[in-house]
């Protein structure tokens, strides 16, 4: 299969970036370091080409109900600017992706009432899901894959503001988390969304895929790979799509994964009837942290066990965290396992010490 | 990219060195190998008085992307650990031949030094 080329392919390999597959794309995973990745963006500034991840724009006089009636957040309510994560769920309840659904707004040029951004890889299943329940439904609204329409830079950190204010005449000391505007950057017109997946304040440009390294090259800085952005997620103990829930591998609902902040019960999206039953009774299993005590990395596979042995639930994701410099990590365990609970990880068959905690796993 | 492929090694095509002196060898893996890896940050390695025998694993060196097992070049009895890299792993990236390495061995009798790579052979393979 030949894997999908992010607009900044060439500039990358130019670079000397390590590349990898991820999500059907060749994307970079490391640049200079992760470390020297991960600490520039805690400690400055780093930039992300996440122009793998994908947007539908939904359009016309039913796309706010289409689009109401597919995640499990609301998103009737959103004013034209603002954004919100959410879940997608099946009529289980089960995830099969989540995204940030953005209202974007009115003076963007792009067509679009609603722009939704599913994973990597997620887009032409998600582009069929809004199109299938459209027709389904009868209802009126333009469904667009505009995956490869956009470029997508993710610039994070404290200095982020800093850096893009100098590079956009839009007015960044008014805009909130979860909250969009249009500027230009350098010229070219860019939806800027306050978001981001590293806990780190920063922004999420979304322009023209044909001006990709007209941005990418104005907010110069440390550029960050995908290794990067895995460690910094975990840090925040943030969901990775098709690894800490997977409608096939690892099918979970959105309490079990721990983001019941992204449920609303009161819209009526597919999957709310079984999730109103899994609210009322409570999950059996709960995504919790594991932070090991012993030396070690957890990784996703490993086992976890009680202090006597028992099998308790598996590592969905885990690495060394570079601000800790502790081994951390992700797992379902049954829900009467409490948070700062001694605990072990199996590494390599040999039982680590470690505890259960809540995340972020850093103060953010 | 080049990577230091120092003359006086001797190397395993897995990317492990062996300094040999005599009756004895120290042990680490190659600039290229540590390079291949990026940031390790746990390495777990067998105690003095074990054995370890030439082309099977005897450690594992972690990095935050990757699990990778290490090979032994040489056929010995662990006479030294690097302990060192207990708390700072990061050396085997800064100075893979010098304070980056892993363990010294006592050679067995029947270690063949000689079926190793030469530096130029190993130079060759990962040009």
């Amino acid at each position: 299969m030949t894997l999908r080329q992010p607009p900044l392919g060439d500039a990358h390999e130019e670079s000397g970036a390590t590349l990898t597959e991820f999500g059907g794309w060749e994307m970079p995973v490391e640049f200079e370091s992760i470390r020297a990745e991960h600490e520039a963006v805690r400690e400055s500034v780093g930039r992300f080409d996440v122009s793998h991840m994908g947007q539908l724009t939904v359009s016309g006089p039913e796309a706010r109900r289409l689009t109401n009636r597919l995640v499990t957040n609301d998103v009737a309510d959103l004013a034209p600017g603002e954004s919100n994560y959410a879940a997608i769920t099946d009529d289980r309840g089960v995830m099969l992706d989540d995204t940030v659904v953005y209202r974007p707004p009115v003076d963007w040029s792009v067509e679009a009432d609603y722009l939704v951004v599913p994973n990597a890889g997620h887009d032409d299943e998600m582009a069929d899901r809004w199109v299938d329940h459209r027709d389904s439904w009868e209802l009126d609204a333009a469904v667009e894959n505009r995956t490869e329409s956009f470029a997508m830079v993710a610039l994070q950190g404290r200095d982020a503001r800093g850096l893009l204010a100098a590079e956009t005449d839009a007015d960044l000391g008014e805009l909130g988390r979860f909250e969009t505007t249009v500027g230009t950057v350098a010229g070219v017109e860019t939806l800027i969304s306050r978001t981001g997946y590293t806990g780190e304040p920063g922004y999420e440009l979304i322009y023209p895929w044909n001006e990709a390294e007209t941005v990418w090259s104005a907010v110069e800085c440390q550029p960050c790979g995908l290794g990067a952005r895995d460690t910094l997620r975990l840090e925040m103990g943030f969901l990775l799509s098709g690894r800490d829930f997977d409608p096939e591998e690892n099918p979970r609902t959105p309490y079990e994964a721990g983001i019941d902040f992204a449920v609303d019960l009161d819209t009526e999206f597919v999957g709310r009837d079984a999730l109103e039953g899994a609210d009322v009774e409570g999950v059996d299993e709960k995504l919790r942290g594991i932070e090991l005590v012993d030396r070690g990395v957890p990784r996703s596979g490993y086992a976890v066990e009680s202090a006597d042995g028992d099998r308790l639930g598996t590592v969905t994701s885990g690495t060394m965290s570079p601000t800790l410099g502790r081994g951390i990590g992700l797992a379902y365990l049954p829900a009467d396992v409490d948070l700062d609970e001694s605990v072990r990880v199996s590494v390599r068959g040999e039982p680590k010490k470690a505890r259960t905690t809540a995340t972020p796993f850093l103060d953010r | 990219m080049s990577f230091d492929v120092p003359d006086d090694l001797r190397y395993l095509d897995s990317h492990e060195w062996a300094r040999v002196d005599d009756a004895s060898a120290r042990i680490g893996i190659s600039e290229f190998a540590q390079d291949e890896l990026g940031d390790v940050v746990f390495v777990d390695l067998p105690s003095e008085g074990d054995e370890v025998t030439a082309g099977d694993e005897f450690g594992v060196v972690e990095s935050i992307k990757a699990v990778s097992d290490i090979y032994a070049p040489l056929t010995g009895t662990v006479t030294a650990v690097n302990d060192d890299l207990t708390d700072r792993p990061e050396l085997i990236n800064e100075d893979p031949y010098g304070d980056g390495w892993l363990i010294e061995i006592e050679l067995s009798d029947d270690a063949e030094p000689d079926d190793l790579l030469a530096a130029d052979e190993y130079s060759d393979q990962i040009a």
